[in-house]
């Protein structure tokens, strides 16, 4: 569960990020956090991976207050989490399975688990027959499925997507946000964050609107766009 | 650690190496000069020692007295002598025993010429102590104290050779460590440069490991390896070099100067080679990763 109580954000050069923000998701929920830019959901979200810490309140994920969290234990923490960026953030030397078998090569998975975890994480994402590929050579998309391999492949509690569709045209668009669903239907917690009212209509779902750095709105929405 | 965990790192390193050639190129060229140097230093410091060492045991000071000295004086003047601490060990020559030697020496052969001299030894006023020194470098203060002692005819000794070793071995010293020690820090500025340029171009990958969960140390490790690896090369190359340079150079100077074998007296290189290997080793392998480790401090937030 994250719980964000009471939660301010300013940053040194004056800028007020958050103001008395408050958020609880539970266990399984599929949120999407909506707002301009500048409205503070970048801010929420690197909160949350513990990349800034709040000026004031509580930020609390799966019973752990994240400001009590010792610099050590940080890491550990950052393993059950998954993060998906906007801009894929893969790595141009290396094929898609060498991606993917990074993020748990870097944490000291044994090898022999590598090898059996990641040709199925490919097959989840749809992308079994390019295992072999350089991310270059892949369509926006596939990079994209690349990276939320990446990011799945410690079955993380949670997974945090920045603006994931953001650099994809519409069709691309919805078809992630489809493999994020069923990767919700899993039993992962997802969150999104997006500007995209497109997509936040097409899909529904809980949707926690934010303006200038508070929570303007928390509501469920249907596909067609109209509040439950 | 994990063994695939290892493999990663070194890999990680070699390929950081690979990506900054040149720059990996100047940071091992320029440790392998720093310790070429000090093996060179070394090389000359430890022989200047050896010959020395050598000189102490083998040139002494020979100490005559005037004659009509009788051998009760000349005894005690032995006494006072071998008080000194200067004095490792000392041997009395009475004049009977100087004659036999000289004439074992001189008149090898023709023992019949010596006859003439069989009831009045010629050397009835050369009774003598040889004296050996515990540092050779103490000999001009032992030759002062006695050359001022009443009764001392003579003192002989070899003072340039002694003297220019000594000083030469102090200078050499002084020198290696002032040439080494610019070099070490010329090498840590190079490899602190070859890190941060690596580290630049790894951010990103710095970035997304660190947010997946990798440890610090996890980050640091191919850059710490970066490092080990330039100094370990680093420190390889001038050792290769410096033990074939050193075993020629000895054969030849055995070749061409046979005449002053008495003096250049050289250590053989397996006596030098591995305590020359194992201080050579670290001072590379120190320069490379302790370079990098203060580097990938500054550069690298984790």
């Amino acid at each position: 569960m994250i719980e964000i109580v009471d939660v301010s954000k300013t940053y040194g050069t004056g800028n007020r990020a958050l103001r008395d923000v408050n958020i609880t998701i539970g266990d399984g929920e599929f949120v999407f956090i909506m707002g301009r830019s500048g409205s503070g959901k970048t801010t929420l979200l690197r909160l949350l991976i513990k990349e800034e810490e709040p000026t004031s309140g509580d930020v609390i994920v799966n019973d752990i207050m994240l400001q009590k969290m010792r610099r050590r234990h940080i890491p550990r923490y950052r393993r059950t989490l998954g993060i998906v960026f906007q801009d894929f953030r893969l790595l141009n030397d290396r094929n898609v399975f060498e991606n993917v078998a990074f993020a748990q090569r870097v944490v000291g998975v044994p090898l022999r688990t590598i090898r059996e975890s990641v040709p199925e994480m490919l097959k989840l994402v749809g992308l079994s027959s390019k295992y072999k590929a350089m991310p270059q050579h892949l369509s926006g998309g596939e990079q994209q499925r690349v990276a939320i391999a990446r990011a799945l492949i410690n079955q993380p509690e949670v997974l945090l997507a920045d603006e994931p569709t953001g650099n994809l045209d519409h069709q691309n668009a919805v078809e992630i946000m489809k493999l994020l669903l069923d990767i919700n239907q899993m039993g992962t917690t997802v969150v999104v964050v997006t500007h995209s009212q497109e997509i936040v209509e097409q899909i529904g779902g809980r949707v926690i609107t934010m303006d200038r750095g508070r929570v303007i709105s928390d509501e469920i929405k249907n596909r067609s766009g109209h509040e439950d | 650690m994990r063994i695939s965990v290892f493999w990663y790192c070194l890999k990680q390193g070699i390929k950081n190496i690979c990506r900054n050639i040149w720059f990996s190129l100047a940071s091992i060229a320029t440790i392998s000069a720093c310790v070429f140097l000090f093996c060179l230093f070394f090389s000359i410091i430890t022989n200047i020692q050896f010959m020395i060492k050598n000189m102490e045991s083998t040139v002494g000071i020979t100490v005559l007295f005037e004659e009509g000295l009788s051998e009760t004086d000349i005894l005690a003047l032995g006494a006072a002598i071998g008080g000194r601490s200067e004095v490792k060990e000392m041997v009395y020559v009475s004049p009977q025993e100087a004659w036999e030697s000289f004439r074992t020496d001189y008149f090898a052969g023709h023992e019949d010429l010596a006859e003439g001299f069989a009831q009045d030894n010629p050397l009835a006023g050369s009774a003598s102590y040889e004296i050996h020194l515990y540092d050779i470098a103490s000999q001009d203060q032992l030759v002062a104290y006695l050359q001022g002692l009443e009764g001392v005819r003579q003192v002989n000794y070899s003072n340039t050779i002694a003297a220019g070793f000594a000083g030469f071995n102090r200078m050499v010293g002084i020198l290696s460590l002032v040439i080494t020690g610019v070099l070490l820090l010329v090498a840590m500025f190079l490899i602190g440069n070859t890190i941060s340029v690596t580290a630049a171009f790894r951010k990103q990958e710095s970035q997304i490991m660190r947010l997946i969960g990798a440890t610090n140390y996890m980050i640091r490790a191919p850059f710490l390896v970066e490092g080990l690896l330039i100094g370990l090369i680093g420190a390889g190359i001038p050792l290769a070099g410096i033990y074939v340079l050193y075993t020629r150079s000895i054969s030849y100077l055995a070749e061409r100067f046979q005449i002053l074998s008495g003096i250049l007296m050289f250590l053989p290189m397996e006596a030098i080679f591995p305590s020359m290997l194992v201080v050579a080793m670290c001072l590379g392998v120190g320069i490379g990763f302790f370079g990098s480790f203060f580097t990938i401090r500054k550069y690298l937030r984790v």
